[in-house]
């Protein structure tokens, strides 16, 4: 098991790697980076100065040598529009978006796996069908849409809930629901065609024939075996629910690292843009490390080899 | 997938007239996919000949007339079926015109994914050996990463051109296209006709291009519609964060983007270009789904 872990730990080191590479070229992409690091109307002296205190009239691996150490210990320079460090500005709002992620993750597996459980075992009725009907829209409608659509109805016509910004439970329902909405359908998809699966198992015949209850068949001795691959969906769909966060976060006001991506973005203060894809792409590798560590770790037949 | 390469693995040649009017015809037994298919027809005439269909000129403004609700509602005008928006743009033609957008970069970017996922996957599984080792990290490694949030941070380095949006969007994709072109290539590459061609002195460029091809295609047009719809919804996003194709120029997720501002005074300017991009989306994937079962009766209905 440690070795597993270990070796599992190494294989993400290339991954990390990529991640450099990738965060160092993005502004690298339209050429000279100084149109990109410094205002508009800053003047040639200033580009100048700038240009060697950064050491970008160096030739290119030497910078992108420099990056990848200061990246290495977190630093990625200074944002334009703050004037406070880049990734200490990300890691302020994390926690928000932290908060966002996990109600949403509550939502998604709450309502997704029973909803995937009664369409297995439903299969070919009413609650079937209808389960089926709203995971077909979940994959269709936009996040941001439904958020407009929820702003329109719960915030606009009813009332009922404020329009953005964070602070009482009432202002998550909203961002959180809108949020879930795709995972939701996405989880009872995978659920139900894994439940299906499971269902026609032997283990599942000896339980009922023991006369074991229907619902401790269903809901213990399947959906766990159900769980797994599930499991690995949801490990691979955290990189959908960090792009719905940049969405959500933006539509929302909601204070987190998505809407201090878009902000940075329009206001081209690309050291945050740097910190925030870093940040976003670790934090996708770790969630599938775990991810990949809680797999082995439910089923024992998966080999640590 | 290998599934649907082993079924059309079969002599292609021997009665394919029959065999595509079989698939047409399976693939638009239900309703729901003749719907799509109709809902899809409506959007490409939009896209082809926006100005011929829109009742009226879709970037002439008439603040006399801004947010006009749909003309169902007390305030509304029966010229403006669905109401005007904040600078008296007609809601209808604007949506009409904004289908041209929304499917030129959608299916051109699937092209550029599938152009590039293709030749790669067919390199990698063809050749195997380091070709295949190295394509097959680059996969993964592009796979491993959160893609939204770089396409977004590219697209606003290089700036938000059509060009630009085509090539950005098509390079997020080809990853899945070459996996998939991989898998059917491995299992293809052993079959009799291959050896066959092989011993007759045909060249790999030829095998690949004639015979390794048109055995995995139906597998590659399923999964493009099924891509197609992730492109649109891509381009929708990144329209409404203001990174798409820029105004004037209508596109459906600017619509709501700028709509949802107004939407106090009329609803129908942000709600009705969300409700055609969820059609399309929609039909693409009932479309996709149709036709994998038409092509594969043997894959076992488990979605």
């Amino acid at each position: 098991m440690a070795s597993y872990i270990l070796r599992r730990l190494l294989l993400t080191l290339p991954v990390l790697a990529g991640i450099v590479v990738i965060t160092f070229l993005l502004t690298r992409l339209s050429g000279d980076p100084t149109d990109l690091l410094l205002p508009p109307n800053a003047t040639d002296e200033a580009r100048a100065a700038f240009r060697s205190v950064n050491g970008l009239d160096r030739p290119l691996w030497e910078q992108f040598v420099a990056f990848a150490i200061r990246a290495a210990t977190g630093d990625f320079g200074t944002s334009l529009r703050f004037e406070q460090p880049a990734m200490q500005l990300v890691l302020d709002r994390l926690p928000a978006t932290a908060e966002l992620a996990a109600a949403t993750m509550a939502i998604a597996l709450g309502i997704g796996i029973p909803a995937g459980v009664i369409a297995a075992t439903q299969r070919g009725k009413a609650a079937d069908g209808l389960i089926r009907a709203v995971m077909l829209l979940g994959q269709a409608i936009p996040s941001f849409f439904l958020g407009v659509l929820g702003i329109i109805v719960f915030a606009v016509w009813l009332r009922w809930l404020p329009t953005g910004g964070r602070g009482d439970w009432a202002q998550l329902v909203l961002p959180a629901t809108t949020l879930a909405f795709n995972l939701v359908a996405l989880i009872a998809r995978v659920t139900r065609s894994c439940m299906l699966d499971v269902l026609k198992q032997d283990y599942v015949r000896t339980a009922r024939a023991k006369g074991v209850w229907e619902r401790r068949v269903i809901w213990l001795h399947a959906l766990r075996n159900a769980f797994i691959p599930v499991l690995t969906v949801i490990g691979l769909q955290v990189g959908l629910l960090l792009g719905g966060v940049v969405v959500t976060e933006t539509i929302f006001s909601w204070p987190g690292v998505g809407r201090l991506a878009i902000q940075a973005i329009y206001a081209r203060d690309f050291p945050v843009v740097q910190a925030v894809v870093f940040v976003f792409a670790v934090i996708f590798v770790m969630v599938n490390l775990v991810v990949d560590l809680l797999y082995a770790l439910l089923d024992p037949r998966i080999g640590y080899k | 997938m290998s599934q649907t390469t082993a079924q059309t693995a079969l002599p292609a040649t021997e009665g394919s007239e029959s065999r595509a009017r079989h698939v047409l015809r399976t693939t638009f037994a239900s309703w729901p996919a003749r719907l799509s298919l109709l809902v899809l027809a409506l959007a490409f005439a939009f896209a082809i000949a926006p100005s011929l269909i829109a009742p009226r000129d879709a970037f002439v403004q008439d603040l006399s007339l801004r947010l006009l609700p749909p003309s169902w509602e007390p305030r509304g005008q029966a010229q403006y079926w669905l109401g005007t928006d904040q600078l008296g743009r007609d809601t209808v033609a604007r949506i009409i015109h904004g289908a041209r957008i929304t499917l030129l970069v959608s299916v051109l970017a699937v092209v550029v994914s599938a152009v590039i996922g293709i030749a790669a996957g067919l390199a990698a599984g063809f050749h195997g050996g380091w070709t295949d080792a190295v394509i097959l990290r680059l996969i993964d490694m592009q796979l491993a990463f959160p893609l939204i949030l770089l396409v977004i941070a590219v697209v606003a380095v290089v700036g938000p051109s059509l060009t630009n949006l085509v090539i950005v969007m098509g390079l997020s994709g080809w990853p899945r296209f070459a996996r998939i072109v991989r898998g059917s290539v491995l299992t293809v590459r052993h079959l009799e006709f291959v050896d066959a061609a092989r011993a007759i002195g045909a060249s790999q460029l030829r095998i690949m291009a004639r015979h390794i091809l048109p055995n995995i295609m139906s597998a590659i047009i399923v999964y493009a519609s099924f891509e197609v719809a992730r492109m649109i919804l891509l381009e929708a996003t990144l329209s409404f964060l203001g990174l798409g194709v820029q105004p004037p120029t209508p596109t459906w997720g600017g619509m709501i983007s700028e709509g949802r501002r107004y939407v106090n005074q009329s609803w129908t300017v942000a709600v009705a270009p969300g409700i055609a991009i969820a059609a399309v989306i929609l039909a693409f994937n009932i479309l996709g789904d149709a036709l994998r079962d038409a092509l594969d009766p043997q894959l076992e209905d488990r979605t």
